[in-house]
């Protein structure tokens, strides 16, 4: 069997995955500050690939990163560099699908944070700098850690906009999901029913990972329940 | 050297306007919840910022609405302490306490206090401990230990001892007196129990509805408050409205009584209290002097509490509360009427 998908994907999903890890944070950090009408539209603009069809996202992808348009031309001429029907193309697509999973998780670890531990560090001399690495990601770190483990198992699993931004090309653009389609459309079950397999167990890993984290946030809760009653 | 403020915000609900002074020492910020005391104490420290006003610490402005001075928190070198203790819940006792030293630059120096603060605050053996694994009472001590750690200007206690049970809050009340005798510089203490101020604070700024009344010492406050809500505050339970009379009287609406008083009357009396223990049962009628009935009697741990109808009626305001030893109580033989005379110098009068 060749593994050049499971290769494929794996680093389509790694890359797009640290690429929605920060952008993730950052909105999630800027927008927990904004006031709450302009917290509602964005959050409604930085949710909709969740709801949005991959083919939606795939078609508004090519029309602004096909050979012809505005981004995609621009590439083409100052860096000679194209961004459609590569392998990166599919980063594209897996980081913009995969985004609000991050974003939506982080942003709710942030809201949930006790605003009065930054604003006592901050009466202590604290740097905002400080605060926001020292005490609040390490506060967040469950949830943070949760949208990342579902960012990166549902960049993996993309398969709409990939195929219409990257789509099949053996060796080069193949992710697993292109791949199962590809296979069961030329007839070859078995090979398909392997990959398939493949994927199951990829999922049912992640799964139990955030399950266990889960687990284990909810433990460390109420143990300081526990004390503090 | 003190600490000034005079802020006003608008919350739309409601309006903070507050303004005191205070000496090296410690002024008890007394009043119902919700009145804006902590946000008072956020105000100072930076994290809300007022609409408008002045604050002056140790002759350091930290805030000036008419001359755009508004320092960050971290440069105000205010120490408070928050309602839950806002303890880095990630970090442990000997982290949390270092985090507050971080204007120390000298690791020897830091080493040194980090020891001497564990060993003031009984935190020796504890160090690598989480606050989640401490007691409320550890919690509160590495919470004060940390804003000692950095030498503030000024200590702002927000209902420090709100979060503790009974027991604990008497020890840790030790405690903080000798903390806040060894400070030596302003203290701003924020409580609703008149209890902590009296045995805390030397002067008491009570607010109401987010509007302060001007400091007084503590004493003042007992003897003679100026404004139901500082009577209330100060305990006094009998209180009832009223209105002066052309000869100098009072009459009390709500006791249904027309009562003389000794000293001048002040401009815009509105009600009229008088303290449970100065109610002292006499035989003949006379000034001053209340027919009332008894509604009900009530046994406390070291005192008899009597309930007592008025002319005014049987409810609320109307009804007057007396606090008698029980063996006194005993001796008057369990009355169905009682007349209750009130000395002309205890009337406390109030104006809104």
């Amino acid at each position: 069997m060749d593994w050049y998908p499971l290769y494929n994907s794996l680093r389509i999903a790694a890359v797009s995955t640290i690429l929605i890890f920060f952008l993730g944070i950052v909105c999630a950090y800027y927008v927990a500050k904004l006031p709450r009408l302009v917290k509602g539209v964005l959050d409604v603009v930085l949710t909709l690939p969740l709801v949005l069809p991959p083919t939606v996202v795939g078609y508004f992808l090519l029309r602004l990163l096909g050979p012809k348009r505005v981004v995609g031309l621009w590439f083409l001429e100052t860096f000679d560099v194209r961004l459609t029907m590569v392998w990166y193309s599919a980063i594209f697509a897996s980081a913009v699908v995969a985004f609000p999973l991050m974003y939506r998780t982080a942003r709710g670890a942030f809201e949930s944070f006790d605003e009065t531990l930054a604003q006592s560090a901050q009466t202590l001399g604290l740097s905002n700098t400080w605060i926001f690495w020292r005490v609040r990601m390490p506060c967040c770190k469950q949830g943070i850690l949760a949208g990342t483990v579902l960012a990166f198992a549902r960049a993996l699993g993309e398969y709409g906009a990939t195929a219409m931004i990257a789509g099949y090309t053996p060796g080069k653009t193949a992710t697993i999901s292109t791949t199962v389609y590809q296979l069961w459309r030329t007839g070859d079950d078995e090979t398909a029913m392997q990959w398939v397999l493949v994927n199951l167990a990829i999922s049912a890993v992640v799964l139990l990972t955030v399950n266990m984290m889960e687990r284990r946030d909810r433990a460390v809760r109420s143990r300081r329940k526990g004390a503090a009653a | 050297m003190s600490l000034f403020v005079d802020i006003f915000k608008d919350f739309g609900s409601f309006q903070l306007n507050v303004s005191f002074e205070s000496p090296s020492g410690v002024l008890g910020l007394l009043g119902a919840s919700g009145c804006g005391k902590s946000m008072t104490l956020r105000c100072i420290a930076g994290i809300v910022k007022p609409d408008r006003g002045r604050i002056v610490l140790q002759g350091r402005t930290l805030f000036d609405s008419e001359r755009h001075i508004d320092l960050p928190p971290q440069q105000r070198r205010v120490g408070l302490l928050f309602q839950n203790y806002a303890l880095f819940p990630n970090l442990t006792v000997e982290q949390n306490l270092l985090a507050g030293m971080c204007r120390e630059k000298d690791r020897a120096a830091k080493q040194k206090r980090l020891a001497e603060l564990l060993e003031r605050f009984y935190l020796t053996g504890l160090e690598r401990r989480r606050p989640a694994q401490l007691s409320g009472g550890q919690q509160q001590r590495v919470a004060l230990g940390r804003i000692l750690a950095g030498d503030p200007e000024v200590l702002l206690l927000d209902e420090p001892f709100s979060a503790l049970d009974s027991y604990l809050r008497w020890q840790l009340e030790l405690e903080m007196m000798e903390v806040l005798e060894r400070f030596g510089k302003p203290v701003v203490l924020v409580t609703h129990s008149r209890d902590e101020v009296v045995r805390l604070c030397q002067t008491v700024c009570v607010l109401d509805q987010g509007r302060s009344s001007p400091t007084h010492s503590v004493q003042e406050l007992f003897d003679a408050p100026k404004t139901v809500a500082a009577c209330l505050l100060s305990g006094c339970k009998n209180l009832s409205r009223a209105n002066p009379t052309p000869d100098g009287g009072i009459e009390a609406l709500d006791w249904g009584v027309t009562l003389t008083c000794e000293q001048p009357l002040p401009a815009g009396l509105t009600h009229v209290g008088v303290r449970a223990h100065f109610l002292h049962p006499v035989e003949t009628p006379g000034p001053n002097v209340i027919p009332c009935s008894v509604e009900r009697v009530i046994d406390n741990l070291f005192s008899t509490i009597v309930m007592l109808s008025t002319p005014g009626g049987n409810q609320g305001h109307s009804l007057l509360r007396l606090e008698l030893d029980k063996e006194r109580w005993a001796a008057l033989g369990n009355p169905k009427t009682l007349l209750l005379r009130m000395e002309p110098h205890d009337l406390l009068l109030l104006t809104s």
